[in-house]
């Protein structure tokens, strides 16, 4: 009953991100110039509608901010389907591959919104951010998708709302900060046709949420393997293994630890930096699929198949 | 020219320690890493990588001699960490002295020209300068600040310098340090730690003497094995339970143990309680005792002929988890004969399948874990088991080419329920008593552990404030205005550290000093 709804909720979130993806897209195409952007040191919202006052533009920025709206609703459909997905087992719900990205994309789409408030000149990046989203949950919802259960004995324990919840969330923050860094490269190369480039962020602001979801991206992602670590002590008899989803998480924790050194390297500070986030994230969903799904491990709860 | 020696030891130390080499070293490591995931490791699934020699005989060998199957042991991996942390500590230990040295010294004098900083304001406010020094030091709490005063063009100029954030350096020296306390304490724990894992049957005992009472132990390089931590321990009761689809619930074993003191002591009688369970290992003395696996171990009684009686019960292991389906061999030696070589000739195995939830049918299969309906299949074999050519043998099956030779025979198959029996030609009965359960526990010893787990909160709270805290000054020039009662101030400020977003304190600083809506710059 309650699991049926939490199905519900998650499919409704899923379709409502689409709306607000075609708003944020209709919001671009409305805008034929170059749209002066802002980069003041933390621009405060009353910059954008001051830059909007053509009427061909208030359309697009009503559209915009439409976009922003449907994406909050759709953000609390989704925290909806979680908390029934919780209460229909009754256990914390992130035991299957299912919940746990359901986990990631709905602390990527708050991630997404609490950054807009922060520096609200990254709005138009909206699209680019919720696709990723989009794809993940439609994934989740088909391929990945497993019935309301109860879970094996080995994951009752209070390590899992704290191990498996905070890399839930920092795998959503890596995956905003990544997909910054992807359009910070397409923003500032020459691959990409200037009619697309143009209605995105600069390649300042773009940057600039990278590292700013990315240093409390890190903290909370080293947090969730000292956590892990705790609890395989417990659970398995050593708090570290390398299985192999304990190894490529590692990995991924090294790469963004080379992320951080690169922004404090001369010559690596915004280009090969954006370059090595891009190899954390692609390390992230390498974990998340092909470890999960293909390797055999201690950590293999994906329940698939 | 010519290097001395001397030069090129300070070069190379220098390209150690400098971030891009850092930055090399920590890609290294990742990828060093990798096939640690991809390839089948020894120290997690042996069978696995004899699976991998099989399919690539030809490229496997080669994988072998360069450590690929053992990738976390290998000597490269290792060279590419102690690299690592050469250039850390080399990288850290200066940065130490340097914000020790910071700490000591006031915060840099005002810059000439303020309008160039990447924050700056300028304005005139009410009061005189002496009046707004005071609101200026009030702002300032909190910051490390210094106040000059300086003759200019006759009248005197105030200049306060302040500098905050301090504590991201040291966060920042905090981690790294840590994380050199970690490895240290990692490295510890494969020195002189120790894991080993015994089957102990329901009311059994087993004590942690030697590395011979262990089933497999994995010693550090520092352990013989001559001094384990005396304990001992006995399996009272286990009890599984599981939902109705047979995936399981929940599993625990209550025990009973003595310490090291207790054995010290003497007092071997007492047991102290306690209960195992999933997720709640036993900790005593520096041990860690869990409950890994449990399985169930069939109990057989075999009479023979001339009326003396044996009794076997050992563990038969796991075929199907999700059933405990099992399978083994119980093997008996036939008492009283002196005759070597008809001893050798007339030992018995019995060998097959075990359900603890049996299917029923011919063909015995198992179709629940617990032992609700428990029957085995099983195989009577006679003859020369071939437990004195000196080999190992496996306690869970009989040796295959001793069959193939003919040396041992089958003799009678059956399906058996509890307190069923067959009779063998020769007049040998074997009954089918009933079923013993087992656990599965594994013993281990990490001194290094609780270290780690220090060092890793250090690493923690050091990486959050360094990430954080951001590092910025702050200078004001305060000079007389010419209209009296008025003053000058000029502001500026400068994050010293990445672009974290100092414009929001500044702007909040030069509202509180200079008014509000007057943004400039």
């Amino acid at each position: 009953m309650l699991a049926q709804y939490s199905d519900w909720f998650y499919i409704a979130a899923v379709a409502v991100y689409v709306l607000a993806m075609v708003l944020h897209a209709y919001a671009q195409a409305a805008v034929r110039t170059r749209r002066p952007v802002l980069v003041g040191a933390g621009g405060t919202p009353a910059d954008i509608p001051a830059a909007e006052e053509q009427p061909a533009r208030a359309v697009g920025a009503r559209a915009a901010n439409m976009g922003v709206s449907v994406a909050v609703l759709g953000a609390l459909l989704h925290l909806a389907s979680i908390v029934a997905r919780g209460l229909a087992t009754e256990r914390w719900p992130l035991g299957n591959m299912y919940e746990f990205i359901s986990m990631i994309t709905f602390a990527a789409v708050v991630t997404w919104l609490v950054m807009l408030r922060r520096v609200p000149a990254a709005r138009s990046a909206a699209p680019w951010v919720l696709l990723p989203i989009v794809v993940l949950m439609t994934l989740g919802g088909t391929a990945l998708y497993t019935a309301a259960g109860p879970v094996m004995p080995a994951l009752r324990s209070y390590w899992l709302p704290v191990h498996v919840t905070a890399i839930a969330i920092s795998s959503g923050l890596l995956i905003v900060s990544g997909v910054a860094s992807i359009l910070f490269l397409l923003r500032s190369g020459s691959g990409v046709p200037a009619a697309i480039a143009e209605r995105m962020p600069t390649a300042d602001v773009l940057d600039r949420v990278a590292y700013r979801v990315m240093i409390v991206a890190f903290p909370l992602y080293t947090f969730a393997v000292v956590a892990g670590a705790v609890w395989a002590e417990a659970a398995w008899g050593r708090f570290w293994g390398w299985d192999p989803k304990e190894t490529v998480a590692f990995v991924a924790w090294v790469i963004y630890a080379a992320y951080l050194h690169a922004r404090a390297t001369a010559g690596w500070r915004t280009g090969r930096a954006a370059w090595i986030n891009i190899a954390g994230l692609t390390t992230m969903i390498f974990n998340l699929f092909f470890i999960n799904l293909v390797v055999a491990g201690l950590h293999s709860y994906a329940g698939v198949g | 020219m010519r290097t001395s020696p001397f030069a090129v030891l300070r070069n190379a130390w220098r390209g150690l320690t400098s971030m891009r080499t850092a930055l090399v070293l920590l890609f290294l490591l990742a990828v060093a890493a990798l096939p640690g995931a991809l390839l089948p490791q020894r120290s997690l699934n042996l069978n696995l990588v004899d699976q991998y020699f099989t399919d690539h005989p030809d490229l496997a060998p080669l994988m072998d001699r360069i450590g690929l199957f053992d990738v976390f042991a290998a000597p490269w991996f290792a060279a590419i960490y102690l690299m690592l942390m050469v250039s850390l500590i080399g990288c850290v230990l200066p940065r130490s002295v340097e914000h020790l040295r910071a700490l000591r010294t006031p915060p840099v004098a005002t810059p000439r020209n303020l309008g160039r900083l990447p924050h700056h304001a300028t304005g005139p406010v009410d009061g005189t300068p002496d009046e707004v020094a005071d609101r200026v030091r009030a702002l300032l709490r909190g910051w490390r600040s210094a106040e000059r005063t300086e003759e200019r063009a006759g009248a005197g100029v105030r200049e306060f310098s302040a500098e905050k954030g301090y504590l991201r350096e040291a966060g920042n020296v905090l981690f790294h340090l840590a994380m050199v306390g970690l490895l240290v304490g990692f490295a510890a724990g494969k020195l002189y730690g120790y894991e080993g894992s015994v089957i102990i049957p329901v009311g059994n005992q087993f004590c942690n003497s030697g590395i011979l009472g262990y089933d497999s132990f994995r010693a550090g390089l520092r352990v013989d094995g001559t001094e384990l931590e005396p304990f001992c321990l006995r399996i009272d009761q286990f009890e599984a339970s599981y939902r109705a689809d047979g995936q399981a619930a929940d599993y625990r074993a209550e025990i009973g143990y003595q310490t090291t003191s207790d054995l010290d002591e003497g007092s071997t009688a007492e047991w102290r309680p306690a209960t195992l369970a999933v997720n709640a290992p036993l900790r005593v003395d520096g041990l860690r005792v869990y409950l890994m696996d449990h399985g169930y171990a069939p109990r057989f009684t075999v009479t023979f002929p001339d009326g003396q009686q044996r009794t076997g019960e050992i563990q038969w292991r796991v075929v199907d988890p999700s059933t405990l389906l099992s399978e083994g061999a119980t093997k008996f030696e036939r008492p009283g004969i002196t005759d070597e070589e008809q001893r050798r000739t007339s030992q018995l195995a019995i060998t097959g399948l075990f359900a603890p939830t049996s299917s029923g049918g011919d063909v015995v299969t198992s179709v629940f874990p617990a032992l609700r309906d428990p029957e085995v299949a099983v195989d009577v074999l006679r003859g020369d088991l071939g437990l004195d050519d000196g080999r190992g043998q496996s306690i869970f099956q009989v040796d295959q080419r001793q069959i193939e030779s003919g040396a041992l025979q089958r003799v009678a198959r059956a399906n058996l329920v509890p307190g069923q029996e067959i009779t063998l030609d020769d007049g040998t009965v074997i009954r089918f008593d009933g079923v013993n359960q087992w656990v599965g526990v594994q013993v281990s010893h990490d001194p290094g552990q609780d270290w780690v787990l220090v060092f890793a909160i250090a690493v923690l709270i050091g990486i959050t404030l360094s990430l954080t805290i951001r590092r910025r000054r702050f200078w004001v020039r305060l000079q007389a205005a010419d209209t009296e009662g008025r003053t000058v101030v000029e502001l500026g400020g400068l994050a010293r550290t990445d672009r974290a977003g100092y414009g929001e304190e500044f702007d909040r600083l030069r509202a509180e000093l200079l008014g509000p809506e007057k943004k400039d710059g």
